[in-house]
C-alpha cells in the first residue's frame, strides 16, 4: 500500500469532523480554545472570518457540525458547537476596531448584490475591503432578507442582526433599503455594475391546492405569515391554529402563533417521526411550549361553512416502514380537526419574475437558473447567484460560503482571471509539545454530560413576541462545555524514520486505533487491525514501512480521542501532537496572492 | 506519566469475554515507567493474556519484589490480588501464598536483577520445589533505576551505554530453570505479543513452575548500539524453533496442519496447547537436547524464543505436600487447627 499523503490539504482538515461538516469550514476546536481561555474577542473573530455572523449563527444555525462532532461517537450527544459560538458573540468587547475596513483608494470596480441577506452580505464582507464598491439593494425596509423575515424576533433578537449587518455596512458596503429590483434588463442596461450578484433567497411559500383552498382568509402561506408577523402587519390569530408541514419553518409558525393569542396549535404531519424535516432541537423547542406534534394524517380538504374556514379534513394514514423508508401506506380513516386559521408550511422554494428570460441567463426545465456549483457563475458571466437563489433552501451557513465562493469568482472576474480556477487549500502543521508532559491543549476525555442551556420561563416567554427564549450558555456552563471538545484539530502526526517499534502508543491507546502490521492489500490488512474498523468516513492512515521490520503504522482515524497518549508515550517523538491549520482561501487570499 | 490519566472511554465494538468484560476491565494504573519501556508491553500481554482467559480479576494474585519489572504488578489487573515484596524474596512470598490458597493464579512479575542477582537463590529454590506460578522475568540486561549498571544477565562483550564493555558472563534463566528442572520454560520478546500472549496463557494455566524470560528492552540505558538486548539487536537475533498457540479447552482445534508439522499437547485442565516446528529437529519435550540447543544458538549471538521446554507430569508443590484444595482461611478451625491434644500426639512421635 501507498503511505497516506497527510501533505493533501483535506487529509487532516477531514479529522476535524466538525470543521469538515461546517460549509464555511469554520475553525471549530480553535474557537472553542479560545473560549476556555476567556478569550472571547477573539474566538468571536475565527468564527467571522468562516461564517461572518457568528451572534446570529450562534443562535440559529442548522448545526451541520454537531451531528458530526467526534465527542458523539464517544457518548450520546455532541459539543454545543453552536451555544459556544454564542458565548463567544454575548461576551466580546467591541470588536469594530479589529474589523477590516475598506482601502482609501477604491478599485474602481462597482458591485451590485441584489437582497440583503446572508449571501449578499458576505459578498459585500469579502469584496469592500479589496476595494471594491458594494451595492446591495433591498426591496424592504430593514436589511437581512430571510434571516429577518422568517426567523422569528424570538429566536433571532432583531439588535444581533441589526448589529452583524452594520459590521457590514460600516466596512463601506452601500446598503439601499427600500430600492426592490423589478426588471435584471434594467439593471444589467445601466451598464452600472461590474458584476451582478443574485442573493434574493427563496421567498415563495408552496402551496397546497385542496378543496375549499379558495373560499377562506384564514388560510396563509408559512413564510409570508411569518414575514407579516415580523414586520407587525399581523399582530393576532385565532384560539386553534392547524400547522400544515413539520419542517423549521412550521416549527417557527406554530410558536408565533402561541405568541399571537393561539391556545391550541397543532402541527400536522403527514409521515411519522423519523421522517421530520424540522431540526431535533427545535422540535424540543416546540413541544416544551406546548405545541401538539399529530403525525400520521394527510390533509385532505379544508373545511368551509358559511364561507367560514371551521377546519380540515385529513385521512389518518398507517404506513409500513423498512429500512427507514416508507414501503406501503394504507388509509385508516377520515376525519375532521376544527381550527380557526391554517398554516401551509410544507417548503418554499426560488422565484425570479423579474428575471427576463432573454439576458442570456439560462434557466433550467424547473425554471431554476443554471449555476455552476463552483463559481456560482451563471450563464451570463457578469451574473452570479448564491443563497437559497442559487440551488434552492438550503441554510444561512451554505448562504455564507456560497458568498465567499461567489465573492471569489466576482474578483477573478473583474481582474480578468479564469474563474473555473479556484485558489487551492492549504494545510499547516505545528506541535503543541511544551516540554515532558506538558501541551499546550488540554481537554476532558472522559464521558462528561452535555450541558443545557437555560430558557426563560414558559409564563415569561409569551408576554411580548420578542422576548428570546434562549438565555445562552453562562460563563459556568460554557467552561464545562469547552472541555467536551476533543481538539481534533491537535493532530497525531507520525514520523516513522523515528519509530522503534516499541509497542508503547499501541499499548496506551484508549481506543485501540493503532495497529503495527505487515502490508497488504487493504482489504485485507484492515483485517488485522486491533479493533475493528466501523465507518469510512474517516481515513485510515497508514505510514511508511517502518525501520525495523517493515511493518505498518496504522491508525484508524475514526476511533481516535485526540488525548495524546501515544506521542506523551512515545520515546522517540515518532507521534507527536500539531494543530492543524487548514487554509481556506477567500477573495482577501486570492487577491493577495495574485498581487 | 504520571500526570496524564488513561481516559475511561473505550472503542465501542471492543470485544467481550466469557465474563462480559472487555480488555479495558484487566487493566491496572497508570505506569510511571518511561516510555516506550518494554515491561509496559508485558503489561499489555499479560492483560490480553487475562482478558482472552476470562479470569475473574479476583482470581488472580500477583507477586513483585524490587526493581522496574516490580513496579509493573501495579499496572495490570486491578482487581486482582497482590504483594510487593523485598527485593528478590517474591518467590518466598508466592510460596507462602501458594500453600495458604491454592485456589488463586500466582503471577510472579521479576526482572533480571531481582531473579538473578540478590534472589538467584529464592528462584533456584522455587524452580526446585516446583511451585505452581508463573514466574516473568522482565530481562533487559541493565539495571535501570540505579541507571543502568550491567546485571547478571548482561552478555560477555556488550556495551553500556557509556561505551565500556561487559567482561563478565551471563547468567542465563532459561538454561538455569531446565538444568533445576523446571517443566515449563519459554523465552520471549516484548514487541512480539503474537508469541508472547499465548505463551502467558499456557503458562497461566501450567500446572507446577512456569518461566516465561522475556527480552524486554531498556529503552532508557540498553537501547543503544552495541547492546545485545536493544529492540533492533533482539530483533535481529531472534531464533524460533517452535511456535506455540494454546487452545483453549472449550474451542475446538480449528487449525489444521500438515502431518508431523504440528502436535497438540493436553494440559490439566483439558486445554491444548499446539505446537508447530519451525525448526525440525527441534523437541520440546526433551530436556537435554533443549539445553544443548539453546546453548549452541547463544554461542552464535541468537536468542531463542517460543517455547522452549515442556515437562507435563513432574509432581508440584501442592501434589508433593498435598495442600487441601481449598484456602486455609476457609477451613473451619477445628480442622485447621487439631487442638492441643493432637499437637501433643504429633510430638510425641519425635520422642
Amino acid at each position: 500500500m501507498h503511505p497516506t499523503d497527510t501533505q493533501d490539504p483535506d487529509y487532516y482538515h477531514r479529522v476535524v469532523d466538525c470543521q469538515w461538516a461546517c460549509p464555511a469550514h469554520t475553525d471549530v476546536p480553535e474557537y472553542i480554545r479560545l473560549i476556555a481561555q476567556g478569550r472571547f474577542s477573539d474566538a468571536y473573530m475565527v468564527n467571522r472570518e468562516s461564517n461572518v455572523f457568528p451572534g446570529i449563527l450562534g443562535r440559529v444555525c442548522d448545526r451541520p457540525c454537531e451531528p458530526a462532532c467526534r465527542r458523539g461517537r464517544v457518548e450520546d450527544k455532541p459539543v454545543a458547537i453552536c451555544r459556544l459560538k454564542r458565548v463567544a458573540a454575548d461576551l466580546r468587547d467591541d470588536i469594530r476596531p479589529r474589523l477590516p475596513t475598506a482601502p482609501a483608494q477604491a478599485n474602481g470596480k462597482r458591485i451590485a448584490c441584489i437582497g440583503a441577506g446572508p449571501a449578499s452580505l458576505t459578498v459585500a464582507n469579502d469584496l469592500v475591503p479589496l476595494g471594491y464598491e458594494v451595492v446591495i439593494l433591498e426591496q424592504f425596509a430593514t436589511g437581512g432578507g430571510l434571516m429577518r423575515t422568517n426567523i422569528p424576533s424570538f429566536r433571532l433578537p432583531a439588535a444581533v442582526l441589526d448589529e452583524e449587518i452594520g459590521y457590514v455596512v460600516e466596512m463601506g458596503a452601500e446598503l439601499r433599503l427600500n430600492s426592490p429590483v423589478h426588471s435584471m434588463s434594467a439593471l444589467l442596461a445601466s451598464r452600472e455594475y461590474d458584476a451582478v450578484f443574485v442573493g434574493t433567497g427563496a421567498p415563495k411559500g408552496k402551496e397546497l391546492s385542496l378543496p375549499g383552498r379558495d373560499q377562506s382568509d384564514r388560510i396563509h402561506i408559512g413564510i409570508a405569515w411569518l414575514e407579516a408577523v415580523a414586520f407587525g402587519h399581523k399582530k393576532d390569530i385565532g384560539e386553534n391554529v392547524l400547522i400544515i408541514g413539520v419542517g423549521n419553518t412550521a416549527m417557527d409558525c406554530c410558536r408565533s402563533s402561541l405568541r399571537l393569542g393561539a391556545k391550541n396549535v397543532k402541527v400536522m404531519a403527514r409521515k411519522p417521526r423519523g421522517f421530520f424535516k424540522a431540526s431535533e432541537w427545535e422540535l424540543e423547542d416546540a413541544e416544551e411550549e406546548s405545541v401538539e406534534i399529530v403525525v400520521n394524517h394527510s390533509p385532505k380538504a379544508f373545511v368551509i361553512e358559511d364561507g367560514q374556514l371551521r377546519g380540515m379534513r385529513f385521512d389518518r394514514m398507517e404506513y409500513q416502514v423498512e429500512g427507514g423508508r416508507i414501503i406501503s401506506e394504507t388509509v385508516l380513516e377520515e376525519l375532521v380537526f376544527p381550527c380557526d386559521d391554517v398554516i401551509l408550511a410544507i417548503g418554499q422554494e426560488n422565484a425570479f419574475p423579474w428575471i427576463e428570460r432573454d439576458l442570456g441567463i439560462e434557466f433550467d426545465k424547473w425554471d431554476v437558473p443554471k449555476v455552476d456549483p463552483a463559481t456560482f457563475q451563471s450563464t451570463r458571466r457578469e451574473v452570479f447567484f448564491g443563497g437559497d437563489a442559487a440551488f434552492g433552501p438550503k441554510n444561512i451557513i451554505w448562504a455564507v460560503e456560497h458568498g465567499h465562493q461567489a465573492a471569489i469568482s466576482i474578483h477573478k472576474h473583474c481582474t480578468g482571471q479564469p474563474v473555473g480556477e479556484r485558489p487551492p487549500r492549504g494545510v499547516r502543521l505545528q506541535s503543541r509539545k511544551m516540554g515532558m508532559k506538558e501541551w499546550s491543549y488540554k481537554n476532558d476525555y472522559n464521558p462528561l454530560e452535555r450541558r443545557l442551556v437555560p430558557h426563560v420561563s414558559l409564563k415569561e416567554r409569551f408576554k411580548q413576541l420578542n422576548v428570546e427564549v434562549e438565555l445562552g450558555f453562562d460563563l459556568e456552563r460554557a467552561a464545562v462545555e469547552v472541555q467536551r471538545c476533543l481538539n481534533c484539530d491537535i493532530q497525531t502526526v507520525f514520523e516513522p524514520k523515528l519509530c522503534i517499534e516499541c509497542d508503547a502508543c499501541i499499548d496506551i491507546c484508549p481506543t485501540d486505533c493503532l495497529t503495527m502490521t505487515r502490508d497488504g492489500p487493504l482489504e485485507e490488512l484492515e483485517q488485522r487491525l486491533k479493533a475493528p474498523r466501523r465507518s469510512r468516513d474517516q481515513a485510515l492512515y497508514l505510514s511508511a514501512p517502518l525501520k525495523q521490520t517493515g511493518r505498518l503504522m496504522v491508525k484508524d482515524e475514526d476511533l481516535c480521542v485526540h488525548c495524546g497518549l501515544c506521542a506523551e508515550r512515545c520515546p522517540t517523538n515518532a507521534w507527536d501532537m500539531q494543530k492543524s491549520w487548514v487554509d481556506i482561501p477567500h477573495a482577501e487570499d486570492e487577491a493577495r496572492c495574485r498581487s | 506519566m504520571s500526570g496524564v490519566v488513561k481516559p475511561r472511554v473505550e472503542h465501542p465494538g471492543l470485544p467481550r469475554n466469557a465474563l462480559g468484560l472487555s480488555r479495558r476491565a484487566y487493566e491496572g494504573g497508570m505506569s510511571t515507567l518511561c516510555a516506550g519501556c518494554g515491561h509496559d508491553s508485558v503489561t499489555a500481554a499479560i492483560v490480553q493474556a487475562c482478558f482472552e482467559l476470562s479470569m475473574p480479576p479476583q482470581s488472580v494474585a500477583k507477586l513483585s519484589g524490587i526493581g522496574c519489572s516490580s513496579k509493573t504488578t501495579a499496572y495490570f489487573v486491578s482487581g486482582a490480588h497482590g504483594f510487593n515484596g523485598v527485593h528478590g524474596r517474591m518467590p518466598a512470598i508466592a510460596a507462602g501464598a501458594s500453600a495458604a490458597n491454592r485456589t488463586l493464579k500466582y503471577l510472579g512479575v521479576s526482572g533480571d536483577g531481582d531473579s538473578l542477582s540478590i534472589g538467584l537463590g529464592q528462584l533456584g529454590h522455587a524452580i526446585r520445589r516446583n511451585m505452581d506460578m508463573l514466574y516473568l522475568l522482565e530481562n533487559n540486561g541493565v539495571y535501570g533505576l540505579t541507571k543502568g549498571q550491567f546485571s547478571a544477565s548482561a552478555d560477555l562483550g556488550s556495551k553500556s551505554k557509556k561505551g565500556e564493555s561487559n567482561d563478565h558472563e551471563p547468567i542465563d534463566p532459561v538454561l538455569l530453570a531446565l538444568a533445576l528442572g523446571a517443566t515449563f520454560v519459554a523465552r520471549s520478546f516484548s514487541g512480539d505479543k503474537e508469541q508472547l500472549v499465548p505463551l502467558i496463557k499456557m503458562g497461566l494455566m501450567h500446572q507446577g513452575f512456569a518461566l516465561i524470560d522475556i527480552l524486554s528492552p531498556c529503552v532508557t540505558f540498553n537501547d543503544h548500539e552495541g547492546s545485545t538486548k536493544s529492540y533492533a539487536y533482539v530483533r535481529e537475533h531472534l531464533q524460533t524453533p517452535i511456535a506455540a498457540d494454546f487452545v483453549e479447552s472449550r474451542r475446538e482445534i480449528t487449525v489444521s496442519y500438515a502431518a508431523g508439522e504440528a502436535v497438540s499437547v493436553e494440559m490439566h485442565d483439558g486445554s491444548n496447547v499446539l505446537l508447530r516446528k519451525l525448526d525440525s529437529s527441534y523437541d520440546p519435550t526433551d530436556r537435554s537436547a533443549a539445553l544443548a540447543y539453546v546453548q549452541e544458538r547463544a554461542a552464535i549471538n541468537e536468542h531463542v524464543t517460543g517455547l522452549i521446554y515442556l515437562g507435563e507430569g513432574r509432581r508440584h508443590f501442592h501434589e508433593r505436600h498435598n495442600t487441601p484444595d481449598e484456602a486455609l482461611n476457609s477451613l473451619a478451625f477445628d480442622k485447621l487447627c487439631p487442638g492441643s491434644a493432637a499437637l501433643e500426639r504429633i510430638l510425641s512421635r519425635y520422642r
